[in-house]
């Protein structure tokens, strides 16, 4: 301060000189003073950081998506540009491509068949050069698959020589499983032809259920992020409180006191800010080490957009600062100490009910509005608003139902009573502590009941007997393979029952009636309908047995035409009539369990080559629970010809995925419970080490140190109980209207126990963590007047 | 303050002549009141009829200051009866407890315990004044208050002298 | 030499916080109703002493026996439940728990003896009343003054009529006036029900409200009463 007595300003420098030395003077209190401000300012940097690192991971969402979206699209076979569904003509710049969707083991295995038509054919993005015949490129993940013992019936399903893996340019995810295979059977029948990669691919505009979902799921990440941050600046505030107390003393008038405040918050949050970039780019590097969906990401794709950057960079501090004023707003620090007005005054609640209420009136109208493909973006919007303010609301009206319901306590044994006045008197930090946990686990809660329905529609249980039969088809357009693919399928270990055969689906002329053509020997076509007698040359027409589909609408001497479904390729329609003496049978169920009503038809009966597009079934029931079985009824399937598509009836087992996300949903919970668990240790510690002597009295009396470790466990239960009973019901409410909003029935009201397990590790682990420095507070060292 | 008593104690570490006594008390004691030989003189003739001190000797050149006098037993023995009496609680008692404390440093004996029989003395008055102060009207207890509070004074002299006493030893038996 | 018919004696207690040895072989012996204070300079070891005759800590050598028991060889459990039952304490600051009101601080020793909430705080009010502060008992420690809130302390120490009152600087923190009659209540009550007060105090005027005193110095406990 200015030593001249003789200017009009004796308190020294005015204007922003001072604002800056009061900031200053406040940030240099957030890093030094000792041990223990330092290790407050390690807590407080450490939670914002953590916040700032989950901003940061959802802020590089969007290029995240982008990069990805970029590279799918980049090795897609391109069109030309002017005529989109015709493919060029043959020549030294083009090539023959097709698609290979495999899986192994319930995952996803992509690639495609290369067939070069000349030199200068285009190399995919990611490769040196084209594989030839006998030759394959893998990604990275895929060559380790391959080399592993887990993958030696994959290797044995892609023979090929690996001379090659694929560049991360060329691939979506570090894990993704793709290849790239030479080959010289591909034809113009099987395959597309193409000059170069890339197209320009509309992005999939994400359904109205799925926006609902990611919304939902960014506010309830984010959400308790913000709240978090908020309690983290506000750590160790009593002890701050006492010593800006003190600096009154000295002089300061009341709004260098404010200055100092936001200053030690700007220090802390700047300090956070570091902390979070710094860990943002450790968690990183181990990005690619995790896959969630099948998906996994690239490290650097996790890049934030600048200006979302700078929007967290500006936006926390700010945070920080509001929030450290607004904590000095209860109570007045002046020279001789902190005064808490002894009743603070009584939270209204009407203001607090606002938001729920104007939350709900956003939601109520949108009611089964998102459901399907056909919702409205507007609505989108209004979803995303009615969820915010609902949860807003959930964090508001808590400190007053926290007040309310802890003033209504009374009685109870010593320990519980020692608590709850304790929360009577200043129940901020618990409340805050509960609007943290509440936001967390209601958004939790809710996210789990959406996935819950969502996966209610196709996952089935695993014990189901679908998940042990498959269906494949290959474009092979005769029948004079099938005995050998059926023969090849039965031989292969595991198979209990396989059959094959040419289909194809053909409309009745003149009439509105689509029916299977079936085509098969003798043999198959008696497993597939009670057919008594059988010679090539027969023909049958088939019905269900359970009810009429064919009944009275198709019959012997009806007129049939089957028509390509790629228009414009040139291939002439196919006409056949069902023949007079076909016979009226009952169908029976193939391998897979499926009926085929229809015609029966023998090979002889019919031109086989002459049908457009008609593909090869085979259907195929494997020993139920045999995983291997099923990878290798894939292999067998693509030595047969490896653009055959095999697959599980009855979907891929889904679970898999939904247990990574419900479990990541729960890992996140549980840290964002670990965190304010944090902050209510810290708040405990900081307490406990204020009443050192106190403690020490209470012993001195014969306090058994039961009583306190309970005091100290109900002290931390009850705001936790509460944030978990007000996050149930929040979470199952808000769980129930997102479900009302898609139009679907909750199918899961027990999402919540998870989350009520973790809390209660929450205050097990806190009372466990405060019970040592507790005990050791409990010496009689503390009476000692020295 | 008993002058008797004080020479006698310090005729303890030796035997000396009524001249030397007068010059040691007055060294030691009388800085506000130096002895009149003529007070030496007496209180040793009495102490000699008592029998607490002797003649050791006379010197050359005769005269009643050339006697030499040294303690009998019987006068060690007086000596330490008076040290390890407690004198009566009363205001300005602070002279003759610090004569008691320096000759109980100088004659070697424990000037703590010294310290603490007095405190006890003063606490007894103490706690009859106080039990005076219960039973009694507002006069008495303002009355009762006035001597606490002096007495409570001598008190916090004594303690200040007890955590005091290993300096004053080394001085006084430099 | 333990004197006939003491309530609680120590004997050659030693105890050490790390090479400074606080008691040296200290002695003390009260009987009941008796008020004993306990003199001496700062840091002579007066209150390790009163904590080791509490039972609050345990002497490194030496016994305490409380009526007839060896109170320093007993387990933790046994002397918490002897402090809760039959002892009872006055601090100079820091004793009442913040966040509870007058009324229930003092009922605290009651409750945590385990009588029901009604009844401790009956009890509790009948001491407020008598130590002159019943009308504060919905009051929070922070909202008083400090003889008042000591009073609620001294009501708290007695509240469960214990055998031996520990008191530590009881009236350092108050005025002459307040801690006087703070001195003449606790002393009072304590008479009234035969109990023991070890008084731990460096103030002569406090010390005169006892029976007898004494002096510990250098970690030696001297008593008094035979050097006059």
């Amino acid at each position: 301060m200015s030593g001249d007595r003789d200017t009009t300003h004796p308190t020294g420098p005015s204007g922003p000189a001072a604002w800056l030395r009061d900031l200053l003077l406040g940030a240099r209190f957030a890093v030094t003073g000792g041990r223990e401000s330092r290790l407050r300012a390690v807590f407080t940097a450490l939670g914002v950081g953590l916040g700032v690192a989950l901003l940061m991971g959802a802020a590089s969402v969007p290029h995240m998506l982008d990069a990805r979206h970029q590279r799918e699209a980049a090795r897609a076979a391109g069109e030309t540009p002017s005529a989109p569904s015709a493919t060029p003509a043959p020549g030294s710049r083009t090539l023959l491509l097709r698609h290979v969707f495999d899986e192994y083991r319930d995952k996803p295995v992509h690639g495609a068949l290369l067939r070069p038509d000349g030199p200068q054919a285009p190399v995919p993005p990611g490769l040196k050069s084209l594989p030839g015949p006998g030759e394959m490129v893998v990604s990275p993940a895929m060559a380790r698959l391959m080399d592993s013992a887990e993958g030696r019936l994959l290797r044995e399903r892609y023979p090929d020589r690996v001379i090659g893996t694929i560049g991360d340019q060329g691939l979506i995810g570090p894990n993704e499983l793709y290849f790239y295979a030479g080959s010289d059977r591909l034809d113009d029948r099987s395959a597309t032809r193409t000059d170069h990669f890339g197209e320009v691919q509309p992005g999939d505009p994400l359904t109205p259920e799925l926006m609902v979902l990611a919304i939902m799921v960014g506010v309830v990440l984010l959400m308790p992020v913000a709240v978090f941050i908020a309690t983290s600046v506000r750590f160790g505030g009593e002890r701050r409180d006492r010593r800006l107390a003190a600096l009154r003393l000295m002089g300061c008038d009341r709004s260098m006191i404010r200055r100092m405040a936001a200053g030690e918050a700007l220090a802390a949050s700047v300090l956070g800010l570091a902390v979070g970039s710094a860990l943002f780019l450790g968690l990183r590097e181990l990005a690619s080490q995790v896959t969630i969906q099948d998906a996994s990401v690239f490290p650097g794709d996790l890049r934030p957009g600048l200006p979302l950057v700078a929007l967290i960079a500006l936006a926390v501090p700010a945070c920080a600062v509001l929030v450290a004023l607004f904590a000095l707003r209860g109570i007045a620090i002046e020279p001789l100490g902190v005064i808490r007005s002894a009743r603070p005054p009584r939270r209204r609640l009407w203001w607090r009910l606002l938001f729920p209420a104007a939350g709900l009136a956003l939601l109520v109208p949108a009611f089964g509005k998102a459901t399907g493909d056909a919702g409205d973006p507007v609505s989108t919007y209004q979803v995303g608003g009615g969820a915010v303010l609902l949860l807003i609301g959930v964090t508001a009206v808590l400190p007053w139902l926290v007040e309310s319901v802890v003033a209504r306590f009374r009685g109870g044994s010593p320990s519980w009573q020692l608590a709850v006045r304790r929360l009577q008197l200043s129940s901020g930090p618990a409340a805050r502590a509960v609007s943290g946990i509440a936001v967390a686990v209601a958004g939790a809660i809710a996210v789990q009941m959406l996935f819950a329905a969502a996966r209610g529609d196709y996952e089935k249980d695993a014990g189901n007997p679908t998940h042990s039969q498959m269906a494949g088809s290959a474009q092979l357009a005769s029948a004079s393979r099938l005995q050998e693919i059926t023969s090849r399928f039965r031989a292969t270990p595991g198979v209990q029952g396989a059959i094959s055969f040419v289909r194809q689906y053909a409309n009745k002329e003149g009439a509105d009636y689509t029916g299977e053509i079936v085509i098969a020997d003798c043999g198959t076509l008696r497993s597939l309908a009670t057919i008594t007698s059988c010679r090539d040359g027969d023909s049958f027409v088939a019905d269900s047995p359970d009810q009429p589909r064919t009944r009275g609408k198709l019959g012997p001497g009806d007129k049939l035409t089957v028509s390509s479904f790629t228009a414009g390729t040139g291939k002439t329609d196919y006409r056949w009539t069902v023949p007079r003496g076909a016979h009226l049978v009952t169908a029976r169920p193939d391998p897979t369990g499926e009926h085929h009503h229809g015609v029966l038809v023998t090979p002889s009966a019919i031109n086989t080559a002459a049908i457009p597009d008609v593909e090869t079934q085979v259907a195929v029931k494997t020993v139920p629970g045999d995983a291997d079985a099923i990878e290798r009824v894939r292999n067998t399937g693509a030595h047969i010809d490896p653009t055959m598509r095999i697959w599980r009836l009855g979907g891929v087992r889904k679970d898999k995925n939904y247990a990574a996300i419900e479990r990541s949903l729960l890992i996140g919970s549980v840290l964002t419970l670990a965190l304010i668990g944090a902050g209510l240790l810290i708040g405990t510690l900081e307490q406990l080490r204020e009443r050192k002597r106190l403690l020490s009295v209470l012993v001195a009396f014969g306090t058994r140190r039961r009583t306190l470790a309970w005091s100290v466990l109900w002290q931390t239960a009850i705001p936790v109980a509460l944030g978990m009973a007000v996050a149930v019901a929040g979470g199952l409410a808000l769980g129930w209207t997102m479900l009302r909003l898609v139009g679907r029935p909750v199918t899961d009201w027990w999402a919540f126990t998870p989350m009520t397990a973790a809390g209660t590790a929450v205050i097990a682990l806190v009372t466990l963590l405060s019970l040592p420095p507790l005990l050791r507070m409990m010496r009689p060292d503390g009476l000692r007047t020295e | 303050m008993s002058i008797g008593h004080t020479l006698l104690a310090l005729l303890e570490s030796g035997p000396r002549h009524g001249y030397d006594l007068k010059r040691a008390f007055d060294e030691r004691f009388g800085h506000d009141r130096p002895l009149h030989y003529g007070q030496v003189y007496s209180t040793m003739s009495r102490l000699l009829k008592n029998g607490l001190v002797e003649v050791d000797g006379i010197e050359q050149g005769g005269g009643p200051d050339r006697k030499r006098y040294a303690i009998t037993d019987a006068g060690v023995t007086d000596v330490g009866h008076w040290l390890a009496q407690p004198e009566k609680p009363e205001p300005y008692l602070q002279s003759t407890l610090y004569t008691k404390v320096v000759l109980a440093l100088m004659t070697g004996r424990d000037a703590g315990t010294l310290l603490d029989v007095q405190r006890s003395e003063h606490l007894r008055l103490m706690r009859e004044l106080t039990q005076r102060k219960r039973t009694g009207d507002l006069a008495d207890q303002l009355i009762c208050d006035h001597a606490l509070f002096h007495l409570e004074a001598d008190l916090r002299w004594l303690e200040l002298t007890a955590a005091r006493l290993g300096a004053l030893a080394k001085e006084v038996t430099r | 030499m333990i004197p006939a018919g003491s309530l609680l004696t120590a004997t050659g207690l030693h105890k050490s916080y790390g090479p400074t040895p606080a008691l040296d072989g200290a002695d003390f012996s009260i009987h009941a109703g008796e008020v004993v204070a306990v003199m001496g300079p700062s840091g002579s070891g007066k209150s390790t002493l009163l904590q080791c005759l509490a039972g609050i800590i345990r002497p490194d050598s030496g016994t305490v026996t409380y009526d007839g028991r060896p109170l320093s060889e007993m387990p933790d459990a046994e002397r918490s439940a002897l402090r809760r039952g039959e002892f009872g304490f006055v601090f100079q600051f820091g004793q009442l728990v913040p966040e509870l009101t007058c009324v229930e601080n003092a009922a605290l020793p009651l409750r945590l003896a385990g009588l029901k909430r009604k009844e401790a705080e009956r009890r509790a009010l009948e001491w407020l009343e008598r130590l002159e502060v019943a009308d504060i008992r919905g009051k929070r420690p922070g909202e008083v003054s400090g003889g008042q809130g000591q009073r609620v302390a001294v009501a708290r120490a007695l509240v469960t009529t214990p055998r031996v009152i520990f008191a530590d600087e009881p009236t350092g923190a108050l005025d002459s006036l307040n801690g006087e009659r703070v001195m003449q209540l606790l002393t009072d009550a304590a008479r009234d029900t035969r109990a023991a007060v070890v008084l731990v105090t460096h103030e002569a005027r406090v010390a005169a409200y006892s029976d007898r005193e004494v002096v510990v110095r250098d970690g030696k406990a001297r008593d008094m009463a035979g050097a006059v």
